[in-house]
């Protein structure tokens, strides 16, 4: 098994402005075929950002495709260079900074749902107090994949 | 935390949320909780295909919260052996009906017509099954799933046509690759026109103090992945013990008249795993990924035209329908699982029975008048492929008799000896000496998971143990179980789940019990357990033990029936039953 380096994801941080012009980096299905559904990255994803056990509270989604039989389909924000979330949300609720990151301001999300309209991968959902679900690519997920689908990689701009 | 229990009654179709805070309180969750809801909703003496007899699903307060707590417990009278039924299943049903809310799941009743049930959170509906009735296991699963909703964090659980046709080992398929197999439930759900359950929800699981909740989480994630603790389910997985049990003379072959089989390298877990294993997949949270799937690909023309088969295998049915049907090709074995999960029948029950009617048709106790023409023979999977077909179908009176299980079969047609069940429910795959005997003999659903004798006459092969230390071993193993069968934990991990662990645990949840709480607690489950048994009419003084065991070498040679009736003498001090 491909050991997983558990527990060092922790909550994102807000990079130091002396490193802002290293490239970005985002969340990337390396190995899609690998995955086995056991759904760690979802848990793991709601458990280190919301502090709960959950599958809706989770930015990213394993989906079957015909049950157990088929193949997992594994959903993830492919951090866009032009991202269509943002140009949707009309109360500027998702920002794109000057790295390329873009920044959700939970407090500014009214629930409308325009972003979850504008992601045709259904990257985003919203959330059971109509707060939007945004993949922050802080790798938590990556750090409880246990057959090495997830990874992280820089964004060449 | 946990407290909410869904009552669905089949005759009135309706159904009711009750806070049965007490219970949770009490027994914990999980089987603690499950058994009490059976001695509640069970009336003594219940035939277990009447509409009296209750179905009840239970999950307990770590399921959904940490790595390998996968399981869901089903409790019911046992038609097969008319005592305690109790199985376990994995999949996605233990997650499925935590995020819809319910901790436990009471069915009363039968309906009047095909049925399945439909729950999403809070909403329950009882629809029209009628459609669907008489189609088999597999395929039940894809059509569910077009109708229903909650795509990706659903739960589908089905009979085929052994349960329907009341087969008294049938199961229920859970999301296709995982059962509850044992004991007969799919028999009770074939009794009240229930052909399916399909589960969803949408509610979290908030923690009390979720820093220390990932704290304990990391901990346990990282034994479960990065130590041994799981590695023989994650590589070759439980077909492993095919060549460890051959070699230690413990693999029952051609219905226990051998230990090893000359042909288990054949079907071994390696070879499986080489040359048919194409993917694992796991329970809802479970990193391990235990479910071996292999890929049977038969030729059906000479056009380079093939079907494929998608199979689950693991070591039970491979001892089953394998080297206890003498069965000497993974092709073979595939098939004959796939026929199983088919017709929704228990593929250990099946092996056994087949073993019994292969050895009685041998020794002249039943004829080909009785198989209808079929001359059953040790690795004849055509011969058994038909025979499984007969017995769903039930097709004459020595079939009928086969669906009933291998105690009432033989009870009418003689070669008790060689009929191997205890405690009513045919033996799984080990015969490695006087502590599995005891062990399925005593254990509350006579399962080698109950307290895993096996592994107690293994240590004993190294270093001899004596009958005393085999029992204390036995009662220790009976009442840890029960506590871990509350939380529930999948017992591939009872490793990572140490007392120590699981105080831990809960203790991040909001639940503090210390070491003597939980001893406490699983004797008392265990007693409960036994309460029901008794009431029901389980005798353990006159348990019938076949006496093939006394004559095939096993593990730890040849067994004595002294040792055996000692040890059930001791057993029976120790629990203060003498």
């Amino acid at each position: 098994m491909k050991e997983a380096e558990a527990g060092t994801g922790g909550e994102s941080k807000e990079a130091p402005p002396e490193r802002a012009k290293r490239k970005r980096r985002r969340l990337k299905v390396a190995h899609p075929e690998r995955c086995i559904g056991c759904l760690s990255c979802m848990f793991a994803c709601s458990r280190i950002n919301a502090g709960r056990a959950s599958l809706d509270r989770s930015a990213i989604r394993v989906k079957t495709q015909g049950g157990l039989e088929g193949d997992f389909a594994v959903v993830i924000c492919r951090a866009c260079k032009d991202p269509p979330c943002v140009a949707a949300c009309p109360r500027g609720a998702l920002e794109k900074r000057g790295d390329g990151r873009v920044v959700f301001k939970k407090d500014l999300c009214d629930g409308c749902g325009a972003c979850a309209d504008a992601c045709l991968i259904r990257a985003i959902s919203m959330d059971a107090e109509g707060k939007a679900i945004k993949c922050k690519h802080c790798g938590a997920c990556v750090a409880f994949c246990p057959h090495g689908v997830l990874e992280m990689e820089e964004v060449e701009e | 935390m946990l407290r909410r229990v869904l009552y669905i009654d089949l005759d009135k179709k309706e159904s009711f949320v009750e806070d049965r805070g007490d219970l949770f309180e009490e027994w914990l969750g999980g089987t603690g909780v499950a058994t009490q809801l059976l001695l509640e909703e069970c009336p003594q003496g219940t035939d277990p295909l009447s509409p009296e007899a209750p179905i009840i699903f239970g999950i307990g307060p770590l399921t959904a919260l940490f790595p390998a707590m996968t399981k869901t417990v089903a409790t019911f009278k046992s038609p097969l052996n008319g005592e305690l039924g109790e199985s376990y299943a994995g999949g996605r049903l233990a997650m499925s009906m935590r995020f819809a809310g319910h901790e436990a799941i009471v069915i009363r009743g039968a309906a009047d017509r095909p049925c399945y049930i439909s729950i999403r959170d809070g909403e329950v509906k009882i629809k029209d099954a009628r459609s669907i009735w008489g189609i088999p296991a597999t395929v039940v699963g894809y059509i569910l799933r077009d109708v229903e909703k909650g795509v990706g964090r659903r739960s589908i659980i089905r009979i085929g046509p052994g349960g329907e046709q009341l087969v008294k080992y049938a199961g229920v398929v859970v999301d296709t690759y995982r059962h509850f197999g044992r004991l007969g439930l799919g028999a009770v759900f074939g009794s009240k026109n229930l052909k399916a359950m399909v589960v969803s929800g949408t509610e979290d699981v908030e923690v009390p103090d979720p820093k220390r909740y990932r704290e304990i989480y990391n901990q346990l994630y990282r034994t479960v992945v990065k130590t041994d603790a799981m590695e023989k389910y994650h590589d070759i997985g439980t077909p492993i013990n095919i060549n460890v049990l051959n070699q230690l003379k413990g693999l029952p072959t051609r219905n226990f008249q051998d230990s090893s089989f000359e042909a288990a390298e054949k079907i071994s877990g390696e070879v499986l795993a080489d040359n048919y294993l194409f993917r694992r997949v796991s329970c809802a949270h479970c990193p391990i990924g235990c479910i071996h799937i292999g890929m049977l690909k038969t030729s059906f023309s000479r056009h380079h035209e093939y079907e494929i088969r998608k199979i689950s295998y693991d070591f039970e049915l491979i001892y089953a329908l394998g080297s206890n049907l003498g069965v000497t090709s993974p092709e073979g074995i595939l098939e004959l699982i796939e026929a199983c999960e088919r017709q929704g029948i228990d593929a250990i029950s099946t092996g056994v029975v087949l073993a019994w009617a292969t050895e009685a048709l041998e020794r002249g106790l039943i004829t080909t008048e009785d198989t209808l023409g079929l001359a059953l023979k040790w690795d004849d999977v055509e011969g058994y492929l038909k025979a499984i077909d007969e017995i769903v179908k039930k097709k004459n009176e020595f079939y009928s008799a086969l669906a009933e299980g291998v105690e009432v079969a033989s009870e009418k047609y003689g070669g008790r000896e060689f009929a191997m069940a205890l405690g009513g429910n045919e033996v799984p795959g080990y015969h490695t000496g006087p502590a599995s005997i005891v062990g399925l003999t005593v254990g509350v659903r006579h399962s080698h998971l109950d307290n895993a004798g096996y592994g107690i006459d293994q240590k004993a092969a190294k270093k001899s143990l004596s009958p005393e230390e085999m029992v204390d071993a036995i009662i220790q193993e009976d009442d840890a179980r029960g506590v871990y069968n509350s939380l529930i934990g999948c017992l591939f991990a009872r490793g990572v789940y140490s007392t120590e662990n699981i105080i831990e645990a809960l203790g991040s949840v909001g639940i503090e019990r210390s070491v003597e709480d939980l001893e406490i607690l699983g004797r008392k489950i265990f007693e409960e357990k036994y309460r029901f048994k008794v009431r029901e009419g389980f005798d353990l003084k006159k348990a019938r033990i076949p006496a093939r065991f006394y004559e095939t070498v096993s593990t730890v040679g040849m067994v004595d029936p002294e040792t055996v009736e000692t040890m059930m003498k001791i057993y029976r001090e120790r629990r203060g039953w003498a």
